[in-house]
């Protein structure tokens, strides 16, 4: 456990500091790389917590798929520099005060729970089998079929926009 | 902690990642000796008996090559990219099955490293991530060629690798898991590349992009990029980005043999033979290996053969035919898998082929009419 706590710490450190980091870069390249950053870390908390899916699945997803496409735009657009940002007179209390609902949410949720249950402890060992893969697509595909059908139809429309809004225009060129 | 454990992991990581780095050495050797060979040349054969220490020269040559910065690079980004091009493909053979297991002193020790039971997701992550250091040198360089460089091998890998998904996707369904130990074991009474043939060559090719190799080599098209994503880096750190280049294909060529040509297993007519892996365990490697060397010597094969492809057809070539023909394999599979008619597989997956094949033809010959 000790070292699990150890792992904890060290990657918990990272993964604020890499959000830090992509936060306050000025430049647009640089977050995008620590985001990355603080993607794989958190997929190696689900690594820790003994979901092997989950954290594979989130590299290859949003490490993987999502970012290289970020970081293709802002290198194609050529926008890495941010300039001087004009600040909104009214961001910054409503940033607050959502900040201060979402601490006190997450404070609440922590103190509520029982303190029984560890939110570090990884779930019994029969989630680890080849079995429980093929459990989880059974129900995916059973009992939440219409959220993943609706879910495919999501993306079918956007992938459908994509197309129309890059498609030539007839009698153009 | 078990220490005969710890030694045990401790022994076969440093296996694996020696073996990729003297592989990566005498992959450059076998390349430059087949090419001559192909282009009725002798090759390198001064240093040591046929060339042997040829890799040992260059390597030694690499290390004391002046190294050069460039004043205007991003140098945390600059220095990161090689390492992050490094490593993934390194860790990603981590999942890659040698063979069974055999017993040592009362232990029995297992010839694979990591035995995990989402291994084929594992390979599609590392996979995903391996593209950073290419994307992260062409940026960090500051320099167009570089640039466009990273920009191309971005575009390319996204594109192809849907299309390797899905072809990991028709391992998965014919092997029915997602250990790789599993989907080697269960081409033990016949390879998926048997069954399925146009999934395996069209893994394969697409491999070949994923790694940047002839001729989906873009990135480091030199007629157009001078070297591409590497044009700015020398010495040593240039040596990294050549050395991840070739254990790539080391690697992905270790992945179609272990999803497609049955791995570590033998022969599917030699099962029940003294030749069969199941009575001796050391035939396990000897297996893999084989067939990693002539999954090689294919791709080496073609670089010698096939010119470099246009970018704006190689784009196409990855949505507008490998990603349909991918889905309709996908479909085919699924459908063999429920009726157990394995030969219905077959039978569909060449017959898309060829429509593919069909349909290529009839788009090249249209624009060069059109251009005529």
């Amino acid at each position: 456990m000790t070292l699990d706590l150890i792992l904890f710490l060290v990657l918990a450190v990272i993964a604020v500091a890499s959000a830090l980091g992509m936060l306050l870069s000025r430049n647009a390249v640089y977050s995008a790389l620590f985001l990355v950053l603080n993607f794989v870390t958190v997929a190696a908390f689900y690594l820790l917590l003994g979901a092997p899916l989950i954290a594979m699945t989130q590299v290859t997803v949003y490490a993987g798929a999502i970012m290289v496409l970020f970081l293709f735009v802002i290198m194609l657009l050529g926008a890495e520099q941010l300039g001087p940002t004009g600040v909104l007179p009214w961001q910054r209390p409503l940033a607050i005060v959502l900040a201060l609902m979402l601490i006190i949410e997450i404070g609440y949720l922590l103190i509520a729970r029982s303190p029984a249950v560890s939110l570090l402890s990884p779930p019994p060992s029969a989630v680890n089998t080849t079995d429980f893969l093929r459990q989880m697509g059974e129900m995916l595909f059973n009992e939440y079929l219409l959220p993943f059908e609706v879910t495919s139809i999501l993306l079918l429309v956007a992938m459908v926009g994509a197309i129309v809004l890059t498609k030539p225009e007839k009698g153009g060129r | 902690m078990d220490w005969a454990l710890f030694w045990e992991w401790l022994i076969k990581s440093l296996v694996v990642i020696f073996t990729l780095l003297g592989g990566f050495a005498y992959l450059t050797l076998y390349e430059r000796r087949l090419l001559a060979r192909i282009q009725v040349r002798i090759g390198p054969n001064r240093a040591g008996p046929q060339g042997l220490l040829q890799p040992i020269a260059d390597a030694v040559k690499l290390i004391f090559k002046e190294e050069l910065t460039p004043a205007r690079v991003y140098r945390a980004v600059f220095f990161l990219a090689p390492v992050v091009t490094m490593v993934p493909s390194i860790v990603i053979a981590a999942v890659i099955p040698w063979g069974t297991s055999f017993t040592l002193g009362g232990r029995t020790i297992t010839l694979y490293l990591a035995d995990i039971n989402v291994g084929v997701l594992y390979l599609m992550s590392v996979a995903s991530i391996a593209v950073y250091g290419i994307v992260m040198a062409g940026w960090s360089s500051n320099n167009k060629y570089a640039m466009l460089g990273g920009l191309r091998s971005s575009a390319q890998m996204i594109s192809y690798e849907l299309t390797l998904g899905l072809m990991f996707v028709v391992a998965i369904l014919m092997g029915n898991s997602m250990r790789m130990i599993d989907i080697v074991e269960a081409q033990g009474e016949m390879w998926f590349g048997v069954i399925q043939p146009i999934g395996f060559l069209l893994l394969f090719l697409t491999t070949l992009a994923e790694v940047n190799r002839h001729p989906f080599d873009m990135p480091e098209a030199e007629q157009e990029l001078t070297a591409g994503y590497h044009t700015e880096y020398s010495g040593m750190k240039f040596a990294l980005f050549f050395m991840a280049e070739y254990q790539k294909m080391i690697v992905v060529s270790m992945i179609g043999a272990s999803l497609f040509l049955g791995g570590y297993r033998e022969f599917w007519f030699l099962r029940d033979t003294f030749l069969s892996v199941d009575r001796a365990w050391f035939l396990g490697p000897v297996y893999l290996f084989a067939k990693v060397i002539v999954l090689l010597g294919v791709m080496i094969w073609v670089r010698a053969t096939w010119p470099r492809i246009r970018y704006d057809r190689l784009m196409a070539l990855g949505w507008k035919i490998f990603l349909p023909l991918s889905l309709y394999l996908v479909f085919v599979t699924a459908i063999g898998i429920i009726l157990e008619a394995y030969w219905l597989i077959t039978l569909l997956s060449v017959l898309g082929g060829l429509v593919a094949v069909a349909v290529i033809y009839v788009d090249l010959r249209r624009k060069y009419y059109a251009r005529a």
